[in-house]
């Protein structure tokens, strides 16, 4: 068997109708886009690809994923009046069909633009049965499904960091599922996408911030 | 996990088990969780699937888009009413079939079973069949682990998605699990399970997904009253001692490979089927 499923990736998700993919899965692909932006949100502006610009009203993508930014989960029955929801706390909101190139036909672009005046972009595809892949944030290309705590970073591609990131969670024992190495060219800007199984600690979000040549990082919390 | 019904089978037999015991205990080892949790979690799955089988009996359901609602109340309020052909019971599956179809397109509750597009089917006939046998709310939490393997062998080995393999692979899918779970459910042994499997997929093959205007309305939601009517039938046949003469795992081979010679305009992409006859393509441009 090329694939391993659980009861409950077969009898689930629990979610909001009509489909799994374009409604449970925007949802979470906007619960975990608000969440890696981060709080304070003023505005946010969805760009819909392929079958999400084509389908959205039909399937309720657009209140999915306005609901999934709100931070309420695929099951949430609020999902279906996301738009009152959102208007009533101020967090405007703008829906595009685009066109954003050779991706999966479920993606959507979040623009977020917070009140401070910075903007965040996350783009991610939903691939069926409310599975989601997250696959840009803020200009850099990653891959993570949001099903597990997961570490983005942004640093310079030089030796030593991605062993002083692994040997740091090694410490902590927090144990890495999944790992993955992004850079443009060599020895400029990189990313690391690091899924672990056990819960991220704020102290390892602290200590890889410190680490030489680590510019930035986020911690992302499973959904 | 179990990867094929031959594997599944070979342990019930030598380990004298349900399908749904080897199931739970395989849930718990791999997913480090007690017995009790993980069939907590299953009872809480069946309290979704049991109002959304039953919102629709008593209220007119519209969907989002207006194209279908109020099926599941005409087909329950029929039932002492009018003559019927059917009887009750295989009306009460398809009204409630239609419930969760309905609900699922007006933006309600619905677990996906295993898609949302077919989602009507297992509650019904899980339902149904409960109240025929009387069963204990264990039992019936029980049966739905046995579907859940059905429904993980299907996707291991081939696919629960339309888009790839029609609506065979939902409906279909969706039919083989209801029908196992409740040759369980009434007592019937695995090997009868995956007979009444095989027999409710045979039934279903070739059938293709054309959602008129792209939506998870038409005719999903009468394709999931007629998945719900061939699952208790499949089940039936095989309580009666019914086998079916192509073993289960071949069956599922040979949805899959159906699934991948039908053209891309019959999978999901509205471009075929009913999606394509001249009311379909009216009513997509009313909609959109």
């Amino acid at each position: 068997m090329a694939k391993n499923y659980g009861v409950f990736d077969i009898l689930g998700p629990v979610m909001i109708g009509p489909s799994s993919s374009h409604t449970a899965g925007a949802a979470r692909l906007g619960r975990i886009a608000a969440n890696i932006a981060g709080s304070d949100i003023k505005k946010v502006t969805f760009l819909l690809h392929g079958s999400f610009a084509k389908t959205y009203k039909g399937h309720g993508t657009d209140k999915a994923l306005l609901a999934g930014v709100l931070g309420f989960e695929p099951h949430d029955e609020r999902l279906r009046d996301s738009f009152i929801i959102a208007s009533k706390e101020g967090l405007e909101y703008e829906f595009i069909e685009s066109d954003l190139g050779d991706v999966h036909p479920n993606t959507v672009k979040f623009l977020f633009e917070k009140s401070n005046g910075t903007a965040f972009t996350v783009t991610g595809s939903s691939i069926g049965g409310g599975n989601v892949l997250i696959k840009e944030v803020n200009g850099e290309e990653v891959e993570f499904t949001g099903e597990y705590p997961t570490i983005i970073t942004k640093h310079y591609d030089r030796p030593g960091v991605i062993t002083a990131v692994t040997s740091l969670l090694s410490e902590l024992k927090v144990n890495i599922a999944f790992m993955k190495v992004i850079r443009k060219s060599k020895g400029q800007m990189a990313s690391m996408v690091v899924e672990t199984d056990n819960p991220i600690p704020d102290e390892a979000i602290e200590g890889i911030s410190k680490i030489k040549d680590i510019e930035k990082v986020f911690l992302v919390k499973p959904i | 996990m179990f990867s094929s019904a031959k594997e599944l089978l070979e342990y019930c037999i030598k380990n004298n088990v349900k399908i749904s015991a080897a199931i739970i205990d395989d849930e718990a080892k791999t997913s480090e969780k007690s017995k009790g949790e993980v069939m907590e979690r299953m009872r809480q799955s069946l309290e979704v699937m049991r109002s959304s089988a039953s919102q629709g009996l008593e209220k007119d359901i519209k969907s989002i888009s207006g194209l279908i609602g109020g099926d599941a109340k005409r087909i329950n309020d029929n039932i002492n009413k009018n003559k019927t052909l059917c009887g009750s019971n295989i009306n009460k599956a398809m009204a409630r079939a239609f419930s969760s179809s309905e609900v699922n397109s007006a933006m309600g509750r619905i677990v996906a079973a295993p898609t949302a597009g077919s989602c009507g089917i297992l509650p019904a006939v899980i339902i149904t069949a409960a109240e025929n046998f009387n069963s204990t709310e264990e039992e019936i939490v029980n049966s739905l682990f046995t579907a859940s393997a059905v429904g993980a062998i299907i996707a291991g080995n081939a696919t629960l998605s339309g888009a790839e393999g029609g609506c065979q692979a939902e409906c279909g899918s969706a039919s083989a699990m209801a029908a196992a779970a409740c040759v369980e459910l009434a007592g019937g042994t695995p090997e009868m399970s995956f007979h009444a499997a095989a027999i409710a997929i045979k039934c279903i093959l070739g059938l293709v997904c054309d959602p008129i205007a792209g939506l998870v309305e038409a005719p999903c939601a009468k394709r999931n009253a007629m998945g719900s009517v061939n699952a208790m039938a499949a089940a039936d046949m095989a309580l009666a001692g019914v086998k079916s003469i192509i073993p289960f795992d071949e069956v599922v081979d040979a949805m899959y490979r159906i699934g991948k010679s039908m053209p891309f305009e019959l999978r999901e992409t509205s471009l075929g089927g009913l999606a394509a006859t001249p009311t379909g393509i009216k009513l997509h441009k009313e909609i959109f």
